[in-house]
């Protein structure tokens, strides 16, 4: 038991030492939905969050020691079918990937279940908006049309052939890399953002997903990349993985920091 | 008690399948009008024929619904929107506009959409042919990699726009994700002798118009409705050219016109000819005799027209900046003999100074007449009264500018076809030029009328204007050597001599 515990943390400690937690936020969002009428700019406490993307080498080394996270071992349940499919073998890279890429193809049960087993958690959809609304210089860049363009330039462009590594971009702000032009990434309530928390209006779940319905809530109607974060969130089940979807691992901000 | 009434409807519906089965029935539409429409799909399933722009699906002959399979992947890529332009396009299909969807009233429509896997966006499908909550889009919500299905009846007969409404609807639909489907009445369309199809769209691009190289969306713009270019079938040239739609004298011609929008309305007309049937807002009831019709943003049109005279017709956005400086222009070419008794050709051009006469203008022209005359003519005088007689006549399709109409006219300006021979520029003139010609390295491939019934120290003017205009620098036509070619050159049948 103490031999568990003891590995455990080790695992935890070797995993933050390659990919550290950074410290972002508190800070003020306006949300592109907001929740309510009177949540029409949501406090996010700090909290912490990884500095990169989780790369194929620490997905890796994750599913060598959870082996049931394997791609010829998961369960179909919390899998779609090209889980870790740009993969060699289920476990072996191979020569198309390099370990410092982001790894994609993995499902929201697999980012979870590797985040807790570093002893953190997927950030919630609000701190990862927080952290993402960082240029460079400026913790909230978002009503910078130049800095909103770029992003857009992005999202409107294929996924390339090949991924380039983590942290081939400048750091933002909070000091964390590729939040933007590298990949998609989960969050925890990827799929409750457009719900109400009032079960009885059941009309809303679809509300973003068409045409002139989408524009009805909305309050920052021009932040387009915001928008687009969440049309393509909303767009996902647990069990979903593409090509440009992968996430990184947040933590409630430790006492004392 | 729930489940008496459930075998009740169930008793129902076996009986209509039944109906539908027995040839008498049929005549009689029998209850409600919807009844009629939701007839039982017959036979196998049919995959639906999808074509990609100009082209349309061939005209259905089937006498029952049917119950047929739509597959339309998804895909982001990265084309030429006009010549050394590129935009990444969000596409129907790999194309702009997306695939052409031909069914039947009553048809059951077994819709697939398939997101490739390297594209990065979510994407679903409106179809404005469906009834139904989002015409579909809320069932076919579709993540990258991803496939969805939907089933729906084709109530309504019509010709329809579709399009992605995901979130962010106007970016989706500005990168150019929108189609046509037709719905065909039961009874079919009157047979035509030929079918195209056509679609505009607008887009906005981070640089200028033509500015080169890969151009991003630009969110602004298209927030203004600022458009950078307008466009038929996608991107600039698309029908133009070795590309124009091939048609011939004396047959019907019928156009699908759909508008993808996202923002402007068109102003859809073709240069010289009268739509003899207009379908407005691709409904059930045609109007006649047509010059322009209006197609909404998401909205489409059925025009129809026979060709009587050959020449090219140049289809427009009578809204007409968009034309000349944002690409909505495409051709139709069609061959056969003249019909002058339609059409004569040009008959007379005279010069015609109006009150002209004591101004500048026509000053030059006949300054340079009485020199001609007194035989002291300048070079000055040549060109000078060349500007005027060019801006009556040849500006027209070269522009004032003398750059031409790229992809359509050639540029004299720096032109080296022009330069390079003396002999064979005054021989254009007056002769006129069809065919494909290479200018500045770039081809051409239109129609020039001749000019002969001008005189020949008129056409001696006008040439050494343009030889010596817009950064050409070239010696003196003289009406001598316009006589020359005139003499040893011969006139197509029907110009002046």
């Amino acid at each position: 038991m103490i031999w568990l515990i003891l590995s455990l943390m080790l695992t935890q400690e070797r995993a933050l030492t390659e990919n550290p937690m950074i410290l972002a936020g508190p800070g003020i969002l306006r949300p592109f939905y907001p929740p309510s009428e009177s949540e029409k700019e949501i406090k996010v406490e700090a909290f912490e969050l990884q500095q990169h993307a989780v790369t194929n080498a620490e997905f890796l080394k994750f599913v060598m020691e959870k082996p049931k996270w394997r791609r010829d071992k998961v369960s179909p349940l919390f899998v779609d079918s090209t889980y870790l499919s740009l993969w060699e073998s289920p476990t072996r890279l191979g020569k198309q990937i390099s370990p410092k890429q982001p790894v994609v193809f993995v499902s929201w049960f697999a980012a979870k279940a590797y985040c807790e087993s570093i002893g953190a958690r997927l950030p919630t959809h609000f701190e990862w908006e927080l952290a993402a609304a960082a240029s460079e210089a400026q913790a909230d860049s978002r009503s910078d049309m130049t800095w909103r363009q770029k992003i857009l330039d992005w999202y409107g462009k294929p996924a390339p052939e090949r991924l380039p590594n983590v942290m081939g971009n400048k750091p933002n702000f909070w000091g964390l890399y590729d939040l933007h032009g590298l990949i998609w990434e989960w969050v925890q309530d990827f799929n409750s953002i457009l719900l109400s928390s009032d079960s009885r209006e059941a009309g809303k779940l679809d509300q973003a997903k068409f045409c002139g319905a989408g524009a009805i809530g909305a309050s920052e109607t021009d932040d387009y990349p915001s928008f687009m974060r969440l049309g393509f969130l909303s767009s996902l089940e647990a069990a979903y993985t593409t090509k440009t979807l992968g996430f990184r691992c947040a933590k409630d901000r430790m006492k004392g920091k | 008690m729930k489940i008496n009434r459930y075998s009740v409807s169930m008793a129902l519906c076996a009986s209509l399948v039944g109906c539908n089965s027995h040839p008498n029935e049929l005549r009689s539409t029998g209850g409600s009008e919807l009844g009629a429409k939701m007839a039982a799909p017959v036979g196998e399933p049919i995959q639906a024929v999808l074509t990609q722009a100009p082209d349309v699906p061939p005209a259905i002959t089937r006498k029952s619904p049917a119950k047929v399979v739509v597959e339309i992947e998804v895909k982001e890529v990265t084309m030429p929107i006009s010549e050394g332009v590129n935009y990444t396009f969000w596409t129907f299909g790999g194309k702009v506009p997306g695939e052409f969807i031909r069914v039947r009233q009553g048809d059951t429509v077994e819709f697939h959409l398939q997101n490739h896997p390297d594209n990065k966006m979510p994407h679903n499908i409106d179809l404005h042919a469906v009834t139904g909550p989002g015409g579909g889009a809320t069932s076919t919500f579709t993540a990258p990699g991803h496939q969805t299905q939907f089933t729906f009846k084709a109530l309504n007969q019509g010709l329809y726009v579709y399009h992605c409404a995901t979130a962010p609807v106007g970016m989706h639909i500005a990168n150019g994700m929108y189609g046509l489907i037709l719905v065909e009445p039961p009874e079919g369309l009157k047979p035509v002798d030929r079918e195209y199809y056509v679609m505009q769209g607008d887009f906005y691009t981070v640089g200028k118009y033509r500015e080169k190289g890969l151009q991003p969306f630009d969110m602004q713009k298209a927030i203004e409705e600022n458009a950078t270019y307008v466009l038929f079938n996608g991107s600039e040239g698309s029908m133009v050219g070795e590309k124009a739609l091939p048609a011939k004298v004396g047959e019907t011609i019928r156009l699908f016109v759909g508008n993808g929008g996202p923002n402007l309305v068109s102003s859809f007309h073709v240069i010289g000819e009268i739509f003899d049937k207009v379908y407005p807002e691709g409904g059930s009831h045609y109007q006649e005799n047509v010059q322009t019709t209006l197609i909404p943003s998401g909205g489409a049109a059925i025009v129809e027209f026979r060709l009587e005279v050959p020449g090219t017709y140049i289809i427009v956005d009578h809204s007409i900046f968009r034309t000349f400086n944002k690409g909505a222009l495409g051709m139709l070419k069609a061959t056969g003999d003249e019909v002058t008794a339609i059409y004569s050709g040009k008959e007379v051009d005279d010069v015609y100074l109006g009150d002209k006469a004591a101004s500048g203008s026509g000053k030059a022209v006949a300054k340079a007449t009485a020199e001609m005359k007194s035989g002291t003519l300048t070079l000055e005088s040549q060109i000078a009264a060349g500007e005027a007689l060019f801006k009556g006549t040849c500006s027209t399709c070269h522009m004032e500018t003398g750059l031409g109409v790229p992809s359509v006219f050639p540029p004299l300006a720096k032109s080296d076809f022009l330069m390079n021979d003396k002999a064979r520029s005054i021989g254009v003139v007056l002769n006129g030029l069809s065919g494909a010609v290479t200018v500045n390295g770039t081809k051409f491939n239109s129609v020039m009328p001749p000019m002969s019934q001008l005189n020949d120290d008129e056409i001696a003017n006008i040439l050494t204007y343009v030889r010596n205009s817009w950064g050409n620098k070239g010696t003196a036509v003289t009406a001598a050597e316009v006589t020359a070619v005139r003499a040893s050159s011969k006139r197509p049948p029907g110009a002046a001599e």
